[in-house]
Parts: structure tokens; sequence; C-alpha cells
């Protein structure tokens, strides 16, 4: 194992035990979640989101790394999420997490990881049609919001966290 | 009791959620640092160099010949055993607080579908065919698109999270009607 394998190593150890210590492994969660009942899994995405938000911001603005934004290219995202999606719900577990509630013992989720393999393997054969087909609808190339919205970033970024506050005042005062 | 089941309830989601943003933060200036190259958290593209892993087991003239194994390059870098990672994390953390179970069907599963294992595993493989199939397709899953994405602002991280939820909620209600 080379520098970038054990640190890769450290940092999957540690989001592991983040997400089962936030208890999003849990088919329930993420089922519930879908299910509009229980929206632990958002509250610990969220979270995340508004925290890592600021630091990464914060340290491309100061030249330390840069941002990375995937293609917004229409046909891909917006059929390959609505795919995603179905298969979420059917599944009851994404990919990270499938790995992490083997390890708290959901063994079933073994199923579902041998199901990936085989959608992974399925997506291999299907790429050279699919990249002159769907893929070549509308691509916008690798965009952010703020500058599709002609914003700055940080107003962005304070607008998306007092829209995130008042959604966690919600979920709080329903208690979902 | 009360402390007891507060620690059978795990971490508060908030703590636990901006623990991963302060990770996030940090794996992506560590990534810069020791590899020269910035990456961010994300799971599904591991799952594409698994079973290119095991075409290469099986059928290796067939895999060498796939654009798409050789444009993702099949080879155990960092997202690879962050991905493998997660499970000893988990499993230690549940050894922690004693919340770790073995289970072969989850209990919401059973409650509509019954204890069936090979039913629960027939809908998880499909399901996990399409939702993998959707994420490579998409660029990303849950991980990449919803918390890396969401973190730089990426416009195709928006996008992606709405039509994963959107779908989302409307397949789980279909299935978990009545």
């Amino acid at each position: 194992m080379g520098t970038e394998q054990i640190l890769g190593l450290i940092t999957g150890i540690l989001f592991g035990f983040l997400l089962q210590k936030g208890r999003v492994l849990r088919f329930e969660k993420q089922v519930g979640a879908m299910l509009l009942k229980d929206m632990t899994i958002l509250k610990f995405m969220l979270s995340a989101i508004l925290v890592g938000m600021l630091g990464i911001l914060f340290l491309a603005d100061a030249g330390v790394f840069t941002i990375s934004h995937k293609p917004m290219n229409v046909g891909a995202v917006v059929v390959g999420g609505s795919l995603f999606g179905m298969g979420w719900a059917l599944m009851g577990f994404c990919p990270g997490t499938s790995i992490g509630a083997l390890g708290e013992g959901r063994w079933h989720a073994l199923f579902a990881i041998a199901g990936m393999v085989v959608g992974a393997a399925i997506y291999a054969e299907l790429y050279p049609w699919l990249s002159n087909t769907l893929m070549t609808w509308k691509d916008f190339g690798k965009i952010s919001l703020p500058s599709a919205l002609g914003l700055s970033h940080w107003l962005v970024a304070v607008i998306l966290w007092a829209i995130t506050l008042l959604m966690f005042y919600f979920f709080e005062k329903k208690g979902l | 009791m009360y402390l007891e089941r507060k620690k059978k309830d795990g971490w508060s989601p908030y703590l636990a959620g901006a623990l991963v943003g302060l990770l996030a933060i940090a794996s992506a200036w560590a990534t810069t640092q020791f590899m020269g190259k910035t990456n961010y958290l994300g799971a599904s593209t591991t799952f594409v160099r698994a079973a290119g892993l095991v075409e290469e087991g099986i059928a290796p003239e067939h895999a060498a010949g796939n654009v798409y194994f050789t444009k993702t390059k099949i080879k155990v870098d960092w997202q690879f055993m962050l991905v493998l990672g997660i499970l000893p994390g988990a499993f230690i953390a549940s050894l922690s607080d004693r919340s770790f179970k073995l289970e072969a069907v989850p209990p919401l599963w059973k409650s509509y579908f019954g204890p069936s294992v090979a039913k629960r595993a027939l809908a998880a493989f499909c399901g996990g065919i399409v939702a993998m199939i959707g994420a490579r397709l998409a660029d990303g899953c849950p991980s990449g698109h919803g918390l890396s994405g969401l973190m730089q602002l990426s416009m195709s991280g928006f996008v992606a999270m709405a039509c994963f939820f959107g779908l989302g909620i409307l397949t789980a209600h279909f299935i978990y009607r009545r």
C-alpha cells in the first residue's frame, strides 16, 4: 500500500465510524427519508454539506486546492439520477452506506452490493452506446450553481445556510 | 435508563454530519498535500473498479477491450480504499455502543413483505443494478454528487440530488403503499 491507499483507508474508517454513529446506515433510515417519515439522513447530509462548504470555499479561495465540479450533462444527470432514485428506494442503501451496513452486521446489504457490482459491469457494456445517445443531448460542462445564477459563491452559501436551518427547524418541530 | 437509551440511539445526526463535513475538508486538503491531486469523498466509481477486477479475473480479454474500464482505470486507488475502510469503521463504531446486530432481513421490509430472505435478496439485487447504472450515468451517488457536489456548489450536485430524492420518494411510496 502506498501513501494514497493508506490515506484512503484512514479516511474511509473515519467516514464509516461517523456514518454508523449518525445511524444513517440503517435500511429504515434510508427508506424512512424517502417515505418522508424520518429525516435522519437529511439532517446528517445537510449538516455535513453546511460545514464542508465553508471550509472548501474558503480554502479554494485561498488557493490551497481546487474545486472540481462534475459535468452538468442534462441527459446523464437527470436520467441517471432518476434511475438511481428508483434503485435506491428498492435497495434501501446507497453505495457507501451498503458497505457500512455490512460492517454493523446487516448482512443483507451483501445482496445490494452484489447487485451494484453487476450494475457497474452492465453500465460498462452500455457506455459506448449511451455516450453516443443520451450523453450528447446537452452538456453545460463543469458549472457551479453560483455561476449559473450570476451570484457570488459566498452569497449562495449564506442563502443555503438560511434555507437549511429553516428546514432543520421544521424537521424538529414536526418530530421527523 | 434514559442514558442507556441515549447510548443506543447513537450520536445526533447533526453532530455526526458536521464531523463528516470537517472530514471532507481535511481529506480534500490531505489528498492535495500528499497525492498532489484534490480528491473529494465519493463511492460509486469503486463499484466499477470492483466489477473490472472481477472481469479481469474471469474474462481478461473482454475487460481489456472495454472502453469504460480503460477510461476509469481498473486499480485499487484512494477511493477504493476509502470504500473498503467504511466497513471496519462502521464495525468499530457498532461494537463501541453495542449496536452491532446480525440481520438477515430489515425489520421495515419484514413488516411489509415477510421474513423471506430470497424475496429481500431479489429486490436488493435488482435495486442495486438499477441504482448503479443510474449512479454511473449521472457520474455520482449521494456521496459524490450529494455531499461533495453540494459542498462545492456544483450545478450537477443540485440537479442530481433533486432526481435522487424525487424518484426515491415516488418509488418508496409506491413500494410501501397501504
